[in-house]
């Protein structure tokens, strides 16, 4: 896994500028960080702590975040990933989300990717369990790479 | 094996909340407490016309698999949770055990609220009964059970993640099942909670665990790695015949065990290990895992999907105080 290119602070409330077309959360359980890793692509990984400094995103990109709990939406998506979104800039450049949970949580199973994907309007791509399976990180990897593939045909040329 | 005296934690310090070693432990606590409920708020008594559409066979099948879990809940709550909290490392996390201690005997209270809706007296004995006579049933507590009692901390996490998060599926399956077919929906409800409740607790005590790894030697991690799935197949072998056992009379045994390997899959994964079983044995019935998740389904894959068009997730009510947009 790449890491973010380290810069000084840029605007309000700000940390680090990435231009990985992957930015993802994971707590200190780590299991979205393993489901990351596996996936062998170019990632940057929002700060555990709310009180550090968020990233900056350079270029469009995917979030990938857990949702940890099964309170009907109360506290589903975690405050690092909100003080992140809250920048504008961070929110024009999401093109989709990937959800991490587990069924157990029934309804609220990765009710975060559902609340971001409304708020940010974009689709919310897969979902997947604890830290995935192998057929999920090939699913991923996959549909990542068409998904990004995709959007550039989209583009209208200059 | 020869029951000991539980052994007690050696210190206690008067428990400071204000000062966290690991955040964790107040994460998992205000999310365990937030999830918190009884029985009692669950309208069990409407699933009794249900219940009489199930055949006698149904009825027994159904009060022998809520028996088993309740001696699963039984023992988690009176032994399990409990032994963990001598080895605990912050004092937080003693009283997380707590908390789980005391849920884990909500569980299996909540199993007598639904037999007393339900059952006649003679039949709920007969079960409880059966419950002590079923070799399988016993076998799976007595293995738990060892190491529970047992001297090393570690080993007492991996038994007690795989009883949270693997033994308890062969029983969760029925509820499911039923709730897929539209009988005993207010039952699942209850059951839904257990199962939320047990995530939270297998997913605390693994990761606990994998904490408990660190700064251990390659060999010793290997020597646990090996346990793991040595426990894991010792525990599945009685499953598989538990499951023959209890589902063969309604022909639903193979579909169970696709549930099985589907959660052996998430309790590795709480452990911190890769799954295990591959995706051609966990294919779990789509309408099982519906009842568990109805966001689960592959209509939620837009990787899968036609590609052109996707769907964009329900609305949820957000705490807006914290979003600027």
């Amino acid at each position: 896994m790449s890491a973010v290119a380290a810069s000084p602070a840029v605007g309000r409330g700000t940390g680090r500028r990435t231009s990985s077309s992957l930015i993802y959360f994971s707590s200190i359980s780590t299991n979205t960080h393993r489901f990351v890793e596996k996936l062998t692509m170019d990632a940057a990984r929002l700060p555990i702590y709310t009180r550090d400094d968020t990233l900056e995103a350079l270029e469009p990109y995917v979030l990938v975040l857990p949702t940890y709990g099964g309170d009907s939406g109360h506290g589903a998506v975690p405050k690092q990933v909100i003080k992140f979104l809250n920048i504008p800039g961070n929110r024009e450049l999401i093109r989709g989300v990937i959800g991490a949970g587990n069924t157990n949580f029934g309804e609220s199973y990765c009710l975060a990717g559902d609340i971001i994907s409304v708020k940010c309007k974009v689709p919310h791509l897969y979902r997947f369990e604890l830290m995935g399976t192998s057929e999920d990180v090939d699913r991923v990897h996959e549909g990542l790479e068409e998904f990004w593939t995709r959007l550039s045909q989209q583009q209208t040329p200059q | 094996m020869t029951p000991e005296k539980l052994k007690l934690a050696s210190h206690v310090t008067a428990i400071n909340w204000n000062r966290i070693e690991d955040e964790k432990d107040v994460e998992v606590w205000n999310r365990l407490v937030n999830n918190f409920w009884l029985p009692e708020k669950v309208p069990l008594s409407n699933d009794i016309q249900s219940w009489a559409t199930l055949s006698a066979e149904e009825q027994l099948l159904t009060m022998r698999v809520f028996t088993g879990l309740t001696l699963l809940d039984t023992l988690q709550g009176t032994v399990g949770a409990v032994s963990l909290i001598p080895d605990a490392i912050t004092p937080h996390e003693e009283a997380v055990y707590t908390n789980i201690a005391f849920m884990e005997s909500v569980h299996a209270k909540s199993y007598s609220s639904i037999f007393s809706t339900l059952c006649s007296t003679k039949e709920i004995d007969e079960a409880f009964r059966w419950s002590v006579e079923n070799v399988n049933l016993q076998k799976k507590a007595q293995i738990i059970e060892g190491y529970y009692y047992g001297d090393d901390p570690l080993k007492r996490k991996i038994a007690s993640t795989l009883l949270e998060s693997f033994l308890f599926y062969s029983g969760f399956y029925l509820p499911m099942y039923w709730s897929s077919r539209a009988k005993l929906t207010n039952t699942a409800d209850l059951i839904r909670l257990i199962i939320r409740d047990e995530a939270v607790h297998g997913y605390y005590i693994g990761y606990k665990y994998q904490k408990g790894l660190e700064g251990l030697s390659e060999a010793r991690r290997q020597e646990l790695k090996d346990y793991t799935f040595e426990l894991l197949f010792e525990l599945y072998e009685n499953e598989v015949q538990y499951t023959h056992d209890l589902y063969d009379s309604v022909g639903l045994a193979e579909d169970v065990k696709k549930f099985l390997h589907y959660n052996a899959n998430k309790a590795l994964m709480n452990l911190g290990y890769e799954a295990m079983f591959p995706a051609a044995v966990t294919d779990v019935n789509p309408a099982i895992l519906s009842a568990l998740s109805p966001n689960a389904d592959e209509n939620h894959d837009f990787f899968s999907g036609s590609g052109s068009s996707y769907v964009i997730g329900k609305a949820v009510n957000t705490e807006d105080d914290d979003w600027d947009f």
